[in-house]
């Protein structure tokens, strides 16, 4: 049995998706990028090992993707977040033709077609507004924790209008509201519903087609998915995977070069 | 001849003189700024060179000298110079660069820049006035606007032989009288028409080979990469325009051109994608920039820059030389709004190349520093997408300010971009 691994290098987080010949994922694993890219690498691939079970021999092709995907320096070869967030998309969600990927510090909307290919795509320019950042720094100032914030918001009863821009500023105008005795639960929500706002205008860029598929770390914040749902009017298909989908791509694109490396050569005419 | 000293003598010549050429232009620059003669301040959209060379006013081109300061990678501190002395972030990069290079009379990487005597300009850009106006501020010197008239309405322009092109062009000639006669305030020295019959003769065989050149680059491979090499040519475009130079550059260019088409000789040597590169280039980072495409063996075969910068050549335009003024006057109304509507009607020039060109993808690439060039470009960008099954790609950066230029981004953004092309093909030859 051979296996194929993806190794996503994000911004924030490093993932690791270790798939079988079926396509099946066995093993995955999170862990935080810090300041050694390399080593954050490293550690989520043995980490994903361990959890399949698999000894790392026998992993034939390993492909980096993320921003630090030159840093996979273990790693076969690379290709970028956008197209292995597309191809994971379409993998879990066969008729996924539009995906919005949030992470760290990018969103990415990208339009695909139905085996996955890049089609369009739109991402946030030089600044984070838009991002799981904002919703870091929206954390940091309301002293909550990350995984905590989507729950929260849920609990609104009406958003405050977040209008900076500013990924920097938002904090500072987060505790204005505060000041002026507004409820975090409300704050919080208009900071998910700015953020969502920003995501639709990428997403209107590349053209929205049903199904949407969500993905990326900030998948797995269930305010953003309503903010979301809410400002698309549209259902989003989100997995417990949505934050492994572009190593899952990456593992697809590996396997995919495992198969046709085995395939027969072609006679040359 | 061999074929071998063919190759060493032909292959990259044009890339060579052209820098020669420019090294000799800025050396003419530094004596004039020595001499303190006269200086014609113009521009690569109108910079009416013609009238200029036959009046011997050595002509400076801004924005060449602050797309340099960009390309020698000191952009920066001319940039924050000017934002230090007052200037907006958000104003044009190629403005603030001059206005630091003003403030160090004229001290530039290449050499003394003379100061203006006299400002050239046309209404192509809305930018032009107002970087005018300032050079009016701190030297008191003559600013002749060219109004250059013509609706950019594609459904009704005007076309010689119509009465109302007719119109416009005797408005443009009647200008261009105005300026002869400030030209001889100027110099005191009378215009000679059978000068400007000459420069328009150099003009014309310029015009005939670049068109040419270009024309060349329709075969597989390419023979130039129409963002780096493209540019080197556009400098002499400009800045030889009507010499005897500027002539024989391009003819010579063209010479090198033909060889490299006949023997299939590209600037890669497995090229793979044949790209049109929209907008203005990405200067801070000129290479690496290319390199992004080149790294996938990709290449740019043209460009709206080689277009809209070309100073006139763009439209291939053949000056009458029995009529030089009335030829003149045509051929800059024609020229300039051409110019103007490869800005607003790119997406008709990027189909006219799709056409003849066999190209893979579109690259549009806006800039923080020019609206004038970078607004109209998601509606061109959509209008290409509507008419066409053409891959693009949408990036944004800037032609100076390196602030803004971030190249993990291009580079991801880049990257994609080929990953989708690659598998378009993988998928077409599957069809097929």
């Amino acid at each position: 049995m051979a296996y194929a691994t993806g190794v996503d290098v994000g911004s924030t987080q490093t993932k690791a998706i270790i798939i079988d010949e079926s396509r099946q994922i066995i093993g995955r694993a999170l862990t935080d990028t810090g300041a050694n890219i390399i080593l954050a690498a490293e550690k989520a691939f043995h980490l994903a090992l361990d959890d399949a079970a698999v000894p790392e021999e026998e992993v034939e092709y390993i492909i980096g993707t993320g921003y630090g995907r030159y840093r996979v320096t273990f790693g076969n070869t690379q290709v970028t977040e956008i197209s292995c967030h597309g191809r994971g998309a379409v993998h879990l969600f066969p008729k996924t033709r539009t995906v919005l990927d949030m992470g760290g510090q990018d969103t990415k909307a990208i339009r695909v077609g139905p085996d996955g290919n890049i089609l369009d795509f739109c991402m946030n320019d030089k600044c984070a507004a838009g991002t799981g950042r904002f919703l870091g720094a929206a954390a940091t100032a309301l002293d909550i924790p990350l995984d905590q914030l989507g729950n929260t918001a849920l609990q609104a009863e009406k958003a405050v209008r977040i209008s900076t821009t500013c990924t920097v500023f938002a904090e500072s105008e987060v505790l204005s509201w505060l000041g002026k005795g507004k409820k975090i639960e409300d704050i919080l929500w208009g900071v998910h519903q700015s953020i969502a706002s920003r995501s639709v205008g990428l997403l209107r860029r590349v053209g929205i087609e049903d199904e949407l598929t969500f993905t990326g770390g900030v998948a797995r914040n269930k305010g953003m998915i309503k903010a979301l749902e809410e400002s698309l009017e549209l259902q989003l298909n989100v997995s417990a995977d949505s934050h492994y989908l572009g190593a899952l791509g990456a593992a697809l694109f590996a396997l995919d070069h495992i198969v046709s490396s085995r395939a027969p050569l072609a006679v040359e005419e | 001849m061999t074929q071998l000293q063919t190759v060493e003598n032909l292959v990259g010549r044009g890339n060579t003189e052209g820098a020669d050429l420019f090294r000799a232009w800025f050396t003419e620059l530094e004596q004039t700024a020595a001499t303190g003669g006269h200086a014609a301040y113009v521009f690569v959209m109108g910079s009416m060179a013609e009238i200029l060379r036959t009046f011997e006013i050595p002509m400076v081109f801004p924005e060449i000298n602050s797309l340099q300061t960009a390309i020698r990678r000191v952009a920066h501190q001319f940039l924050n110079e000017a934002e230090d002395y007052g200037y907006s972030p958000d104003i044009c990069g190629y403005v603030k660069a001059d206005v630091a290079l003003q403030l160090r009379q004229g001290d530039h990487p290449m050499g003394k820049v003379p100061r203006p005597t006299v400002a050239v300009l046309t209404n192509a850009c809305n930018t032009y006035v107002k970087w005018a106006e300032i050079w009016e501020r701190m030297y008191q010197i003559p600013c002749f606007v060219l109004d250059v008239p013509g609706t950019r309405d594609i459904r009704s322009q005007s076309h010689p032989g119509d009465p109302s092109f007719e119109n416009d062009r005797l408005y443009v000639e009647a200008q261009i009288k105005e300026l002869i006669n400030l030209c001889e305030q100027l110099t005191g020295r009378k215009f000679d028409i059978d000068r400007l019959r000459e420069v328009l003769g150099h003009a014309n065989r310029m015009n005939k080979a670049w068109q040419r050149v270009i024309d060349l680059n329709r075969t597989q491979p390419s023979v130039f990469n129409a963002l780096t090499d493209g540019t080197i040519y556009l400098g002499v475009s400009n800045s030889f325009r009507g010499s005897s130079e500027g002539s024989r550059y391009f003819e010579r260019l063209q010479e090198e051109m033909e060889y490299k088409s006949s023997q299939r000789i590209g600037t890669l040597t497995n090229e793979q994608y044949r790209l049109v590169f929209v907008g203005v280039p990405c200067y801070p980072i000129f290479r690496r920039f290319n390199e992004f495409f080149t790294e996938w063996n990709g290449t740019f075969v043209n460009s709206t820059y080689l277009w809209f910068a070309s100073g006139g050549a763009n439209r291939a335009f053949e000056y009458d030389l029995t009529r030089p003024l009335a030829s003149l006057s045509e051929g800059t109304l024609l020229s300039v709004r051409d110019a103007m509507d490869s800005m607003f009607h790119q997406d008709r020039a990027v189909l006219e190349i799709a056409e003849t060109f066999n190209i893979d993808g579109v690259v549009f690439h806006p800039i923080k520093s020019c609206r004038t060039v970078s607004t109209g470009l998601a509606d061109g960008r959509r209008a290409l997408m509507s008419a066409r099954d053409i891959p693009s790609l949408f990036i944004e950066s800037d032609m100076m300010d390196r602030r803004v230029v971030s190249e993990a981004q291009l580079k991801n953004r880049i990257d994609a971009f080929f990953e989708g092309l690659a598998s378009r093909r993988l998928q077409q030859s599957a069809k097929s």
